[in-house]
């Protein structure tokens, strides 16, 4: 009964989705970071993080994370204060909004939310643009990106900053047709519409060529090796990261592991087939798609460890000569299919 | 159709060049191989070893650290004077020591008061190893002497002694070889002779000057002593010493006079004509000889 009470209070269920959320925003880049210290290290036949927490190292994100908060914040004198300190914070909030709309399972069987029917899930909202808030919303990071770069008053900064918003306006275009050519063929721009629509099969099968320029696009976005032109280190230092020190540095870091995961976990209900499983039905919906999302996830670490960089101008070349033509082309073949069968 | 583990391998290398080979393909071949490579590394254990838990396995002459075989210096500097770094650094003093022969000059030994290696800024580069003619520096496969200050890294004489216990004795000669120098001949010892002699001069002093005969007499007389049995073997060493004797035999040169007085004729100073007529006196002998 109490339950029922409970449940039936909008704000009490807003409350508890919101924590839940935020629970897994700031856990499930600790686990990816962990995962890719260890995953990286034995690619390259070390051992990782052995010491911090006894055992295998497990606690090393979060030594870094206490180590972070410690240390000094240092602002440089040429700096635009102001501005040099905010940038973090626009770079990480939208990363953290896209989580709130990330279907983990199908909807309640019965729902006792005022919005009726549908409203309750394991989700924290279910956006009717769910697909379109997030690829709206993940691209305001690069503001962020830009403020750092331009108000570190350093050259590396900068030019990692122009070289991070070139990198999204390429790539932002061959996301946004790939993920329109699933929302076309679902029907719906919701997120839990398509995943729903998923059900008899998963949209990597007709839209394989979308998933491959989804996730090309997605590792740029990132500026995830071997993307990582704004941040390569061996020749601009750290990009617009370059100034950063203590937990304003390690708020980028926990946007750019965010970014892996919200990132993973949309093209999950996008082309995996979000919670639908295969050959173990019983296994819950929720674990599924935490299972798909740490599955890309490592691909996203794999990728890192066996690729090198791109050169600046192969990276552009790539985005506007291949993946948009054949983005363009894969959503014409799917407005033709939809419309024949 | 059995094919060997070469064979195989050389037709899967000829398959695998011929899909590289190809355009579109080579690449994503190239791209795809390299993931498994990076696949394959990391199910295949780690080869990094958890040092401070786990003592690494090195070989037995591992070049950790230089060591020092305190006895074996003679402070001869070497080592020194060749470290490119400066960072040896010796102290020693002049030991006086009583003379081995009564009346002789006394003898002097470099004594060693201080060896320190600054391994701040040792390179290690061994050639200090390499240039000890006493054999007194070695390489010791120690390793785990840091220390938590910048000073207390010039190691002393007793600490680098210490290291000394980690160097493996030399390995044994292989078969066949030849035994060392010092094991082949027969010990040469200088302290008998040494001994023996005193008591030579002593006799044979007053007799005749010391540089002939008497020494080989001498010890003639002391091999008949000691083989009381005599016969061949006595025969056998008296005959030795001949060869030795014609040479030592020869009187000092003398002034030939004719010489002499032809010099001082012709107006040349004494001295000069003495040694002219000393030269006479030997090529004559030299003549009267042959």
């Amino acid at each position: 009964m109490i339950f029922y009470h409970f449940f039936s209070n909008p704000w009490a269920v807003f409350a508890l989705k919101l924590a839940a959320v935020f629970i897994f925003f700031l856990t499930a880049p600790l686990v990816l970071g962990y995962v890719e210290h260890k995953g990286l290290a034995h690619m390259q036949s070390r051992l990782g993080p052995m010491e911090a927490g006894k055992f295998h190292g497990w606690a090393q994100l979060i030594a870094d994370g206490v180590k972070f908060i410690q240390k000094e914040d240092i602002v440089p004198d040429a700096a635009d204060r102001r501005i040099f300190m905010l940038a973090p914070m626009i770079v990480i909030i939208p990363v953290s909004l896209v989580f709130l709309v990330i279907p983990f399972g199908p909807a309640a069987v019965s729902c006792h939310a005022p919005a009726g029917a549908g409203a309750c899930g394991f989700w924290g909202e279910n956006f009717d643009v769910g697909i379109f808030f997030v690829l709206a919303i993940s691209a305001i990071s690069v503001i962020g990106m830009l403020m750092a770069g331009w108000a570190s008053a350093n050259k590396f900064s900068l030019i990692g900053a122009i070289r991070g918003a070139a990198q999204l306006i390429a790539y932002e275009l061959p996301l946004v047709l790939a993920a329109s050519a699933v929302a076309m063929q679902a029907g719906t721009l919701s997120l839990v519409g398509i995943g729903d629509a998923q059900k008899a099969y998963w949209f990597v099968f007709p839209q394989i060529a979308g998933f491959i320029i989804f996730v090309i696009a997605s590792l740029a976005e990132l500026s995830r090796p071997p993307f990582d032109m704004p941040i390569a280190d061996s020749e601009i230092i750290f990009g617009h990261m370059t100034e950063y020190t203590g937990i304003r540095f390690g708020l980028f870091l926990l946007s750019e592991y965010a970014g892996i995961v919200s990132l993973s976990a949309i093209a999950v209900v996008l082309y995996l087939g979000a919670w639908h499983g295969f050959f173990v039905p019983w296994i819950p919906g929720p674990i599924w798609t935490l299972a798909k999302i740490g599955a890309l996830s490592f691909l996203v670490i794999w990728l890192r460890a066996t690729y090198p960089r791109l050169r600046e101008d192969q990276l552009q070349k790539m985005a506007w000569k291949y993946l948009i033509p054949i983005a363009l082309v894969n959503i014409l073949l799917t407005m033709i299919f939809k419309v024949v069968f | 159709m059995a094919m060997t583990k070469e064979e195989r391998t050389a037709k899967l290398r000829e398959l695998e060049q011929k899909i590289a080979s190809k355009k579109g393909i080579g690449a994503l071949y190239g791209l795809v191989k390299g993931m498994s490579v990076t696949m394959r590394t990391m199910l295949k254990p780690a080869i990094t070893t958890q040092y401070p838990h786990v003592k690494p396995d090195l070989p037995e002459r591992t070049r950790g650290v230089i060591a020092l075989k305190e006895e074996n210096c003679t402070v001869c500097m070497l080592c020194s004077r060749e470290c490119p770094d400066w960072c040896i650094y010796i102290d020693s003093h002049k030991d006086v020591m009583p003379p081995k022969t009564p009346g002789a000059r006394a003898r002097t030994r470099n004594v060693l008061d201080r060896f320190a290696i600054d391994y701040a800024l040792c390179m290690y580069c061994g050639i200090c190893v390499d240039v000890c003619p006493f054999d007194a520096l070695f390489w010791s496969p120690h390793f785990e002497y840091s220390t938590d200050d910048l000073s207390t890294l010039t190691h002393e004489m007793d600490t680098l002694a210490k290291w000394m216990d980690f160097v493996p004795p030399p390995p044994p000669l292989e078969d066949g070889a030849e035994d060392p120098v010092e094991l082949s001949k027969e010990a040469v010892s200088y302290g008998a002779p040494a001994v023996a002699a005193p008591a030579a001069t002593a006799t044979a002093a007053p007799a005749a000057p010391p540089r002939t005969e008497p020494a080989p007499s001498q010890e003639g007389a002391a091999a008949d002593s000691a083989t009381p049995a005599g016969g061949t073997t006595g025969a056998a060493e008296t005959q030795a010493p001949p060869a030795r004797e014609e040479r030592h035999d020869e009187e000092p040169p003398q002034i030939d006079q004719e010489a002499y007085d032809a010099a001082i004729a012709q107006g040349k100073p004494d001295r000069e004509a003495r040694a002219l007529a000393k030269k006479a006196w030997i090529l004559k002998r030299r003549k009267a000889q042959s």
